[in-house]
């Protein structure tokens, strides 16, 4: 009988990690750029916790609330920020934020 | 009482007091202040010396450490004093002809609008002269060197309104600043040789010294002492310091300062001893300078260069006995030269003074109607200096030409050349005394000063913007005393009492300064038994029926000196002109030709050096700079500022990364 083993989970976080990534690219809408992050972190935890239960280590899930704690802390920030930028002008558009341009 | 600190703590309380309060306090009450500090600071010096001669022999020595200075590991300097025999002598004759100069400067200053300040410099160089004699370590030395220096520089300059005065000011210190160099080198040498720097430990370990370190160290001192005695070659600042004030040409360029290099030298006796060839030097230096500065003072007209010239030749002296080891005979020459050098310059102060500030002798003649008392000291002077007997100078100027005969090689040269130059100095000094006092014609009565030709070549300029300046109405110097300029209806009358008094006091000394170190007994030579403990070095003399004759000689040679004078220029039977040659007038030409050196190829050197900062430095270090510029300005369009693309930067750089470790691990 067909069974998921642990090499589709790998799988599957390695599709949810490319959709971020490429997401993160092509997308301009700094809301979904941030959400494309988001999915790119969790097909990470995605793998720590499969890699945790392949080899019988908790460490691995250990890592994955860091990584959770740490991105609900980014979120705060990123957020405020995004919604700062969105304040002051009108849309929203990576492109157009680009002060910082050499 | 052993509280050393003493000496140069009231001089220096003096100057502080004159800096905070010297505007208040005024003219003349400010001298006053100053003079009692100089004063106080002689007491005190007075009453240590006897407190020092109440010691046995071998324990006269005073050493006081304030402070460490500068612990620096084994380099440990200290604020001390050492007063042993030697500082003890200069302090006597530093603060006593120091007081009696700064009484006279209070007359001599009246009314001059800068008066405090002049006062406030001339109690810091007290100050600071006492500490470089005082000082137990060449460091603290080093600091009454620069601090005499500067206040030299200050008071060349103090009528710096004057371009002639502040340049002259600047000479000084430039050359000075030559001379300095070698004190520090030779500072270095000493600590890297002996490991200290202090005199006492020096003077222990010096006849474990190598010879030739030895003469690397002493030829060292000597360029310091060049440089502020005024030697050959850097001897030419001293008539151009002549622009200050008369007093200070009497305290500073004659009777203290320009003997510094004296005093450092006999402090270094004991590494001179071993010295060698570098002592030889030292003679034939002082003795060339000797002879060449008393010909260029044959033919000065200035009063005032007449003796700086004559300063110079007498320093050469000291240093033909330093040179020949015959440090009691360069002591003794120093106190006498002290008396009747500075008995002479404050002498001249008075007749200038009297004479509206005129400083050329063309312009005097039969003074000594006019100026009997001034007349009297500086004939005084005048015998002292010229080596008649019994007077102070021919003692001690005897004694260095008897210490200079038996020098080996050549010091029966040495000797004659030091004849010679005492016949000059009893000539040129013959000539001052009749052109100020005989003469006959009272020559500021019938000439004009347009008609007086000017001196042949401009390097005597200070000599001539002298006169320029004193007759500028908006000159400082000019507002005081008599204010208006010589005219032919002058009646010149004499200094004020507050100024003869000093010129009485050095003229007795001038006089009797040579019962300091009689010849003929053991028991009368009491400096050199006072000084013996604290210098080394021996000088043989020649025996007693030589020394009898070379004496006999001198005195024939002074006297002719005088008679040749009196012969051109009281009687007239030789044409004057013929003697003061423009060669003479302008110091040899040494000056011009430093001043053609230094400012041709010296100048082009200087603007290569200039350039190569420019062109080459300035250049490498502007190019780092321009050349990041350049790099950054084509790596900027990098950054877009589009996150996106630096996402897709971060992401193909994350795959590079991954491929390469791949790679390797396959590999």
């Amino acid at each position: 009988m067909f069974t998921f083993t642990d090499t589709w989970y790998l799988v599957l976080a390695a599709a949810i990690f490319a959709i971020g990534a490429v997401g993160l690219i092509v997308r301009r809408n700094p809301l979904v750029m941030f959400m494309c992050v988001e999915l790119m972190l969790n097909a990470v935890n995605l793998t720590f916790v499969t890699f945790s239960r392949m080899l019988n280590d908790v460490g691995g899930q250990a890592v994955v609330f860091f990584v959770m704690v740490v991105a609900a802390a980014e979120v705060v920030v990123g957020l405020a920020i995004i919604v700062a930028i969105m304040r002051r002008r009108e849309g929203a558009n990576a492109d157009d934020i680009s002060l910082m341009r050499g | 009482m052993d509280q050393v600190w003493l000496i140069p703590a009231f001089p220096l309380a003096g100057f502080l007091l004159l800096v905070l309060a010297g505007r208040r306090l005024g003219d003349p009450k400010a001298g006053w202040l100053a003079t009692l500090a100089v004063a106080g600071s002689f007491v005190a010096s007075v009453a240590l010396f006897l407190s020092l001669r109440s010691q046995p022999e071998d324990a006269r020595q005073i050493a006081e450490t304030l402070w460490t200075w500068m612990p620096a590991d084994s380099f440990q300097v200290s604020f001390g004093f050492l007063f042993d025999e030697l500082s003890a002598l200069m302090c006597l004759f530093i603060t006593g002809v120091g007081a009696l100069i700064h009484l006279y400067a209070i007359g001599y200053m009246r009314d001059d609008p800068e008066f405090p300040r002049f006062f406030t410099y001339l109690n810091l160089f007290v100050a600071s002269m006492l500490l470089l004699v005082l000082g137990d370590n060449l460091i603290l030395t080093f600091l009454g060197w620069e601090g005499v220096g500067a206040c030299s520089y200050l008071l060349i300059s103090f009528w710096f309104t004057d371009p002639a005065n502040a340049s002259a000011g600047k000479k000084a210190f430039v050359t000075n600043r030559i001379g300095d160099f070698g004190f520090m080198l030779g500072t270095f040498l000493v600590f890297v040789t002996f490991g200290t720097i202090d005199y006492l430990e020096i003077a222990e370990a010096a006849p474990g010294v190598a010879a030739a370190t030895a003469t690397a160290i002493a030829l060292l001192f000597f360029l310091a002492a060049t440089g502020k005695s005024a030697q050959l070659p850097l001897f030419v600042w001293l008539p151009d310091a002549m622009a200050g004030p008369t007093p200070v040409s009497a305290l500073i360029h004659a009777a203290t300062m320009v003997t510094s290099g004296v005093f450092l030298l006999t402090r270094l006796s004991p590494i001179l001893e071993r010295a060698g060839w570098a002592n030889d030097l030292i003679a034939w230096v002082g003795a060339l300078t000797a002879l060449l500065a008393a010909g260029a003072a044959l033919a000065q007209n200035d009063i005032k260069k007449v003796l700086a010239y004559s300063t110079v030749s007498q320093l050469g002296f000291m240093f033909i006995a330093i040179g020949s080891q015959n440090y009691v005979g360069a002591l003794f020459h120093m106190i006498t030269h002290a008396f009747f050098k500075a008995l002479l310059f404050l002498g001249a102060g008075a007749v200038i003074y009297s004479m509206a500030h005129e400083q050329d002798m063309r312009r005097y003649g039969n003074l000594r109607k006019y100026l009997p008392i001034t007349f009297i000291t500086m004939g005084i002077g005048w015998v002292a200096i010229s080596g008649i007997p019994p007077f102070a100078g021919f003692w001690s100027k005897d004694e260095i030409l008897a210490g200079s005969f038996n020098v080996q090689p050549a010091g029966q040269l040495l000797w004659l050349v030091g004849l010679v130059t005492a016949i000059l100095t009893a000539f040129y000094m013959t000539r001052l005394m009749i052109m100020t006092f005989f003469g006959g014609a009272e020559q500021w009565r019938s000439d004009a000063p347009e008609s007086l030709p000017e001196v042949p070549d401009d390097v005597d300029a200070v000599d001539a913007h002298a006169h320029a300046a004193h007759g500028d109405d908006d000159h400082a110097h000019d507002d005081h005393g008599h204010g208006h300029h010589l005219t032919p209806e002058h009646t010149p009358r004499e200094a004020p009492a507050l100024m003869l008094a000093p010129l009485v006091v050095l003229s007795v000394f001038a006089a009797v300064g040579g019962v300091l170190n009689l010849p003929f007994a053991d028991r009368l030579h009491v400096l050199e038994k006072w000084v013996e403990p604290v210098i080394s070095g021996e000088h043989e003399l020649p025996p007693a029926g030589v020394q009898w004759i070379l004496a006999i000689i001198s005195i024939i040679g002074a006297v002719t000196g005088v008679f040749l004078a009196y012969r051109v220029y009281q009687q007239r039977k030789v044409d004057a002109a013929k003697l003061e040659r423009p060669v003479l007038a302008n110091a040899w030409y040494i000056d011009a030709t430093y001043a053609d050196v230094v400012g041709g190829p010296g100048e082009a050197a200087f603007q290569g050096i200039a350039d190569f900062d420019h062109d080459v430095v300035d250049a490498a270090v502007v190019g780092v700079g321009t050349g990041t510029g350049g790099l950054a300005k084509r790596l900027r369009p990098l950054q877009s500022g589009f996150v996106r693309s630096y996402a897709f930067g971060i992401g193909v750089g994350a795959v590079a990364l991954v491929a390469f470790a791949v790679l390797r691990m396959s590999l």
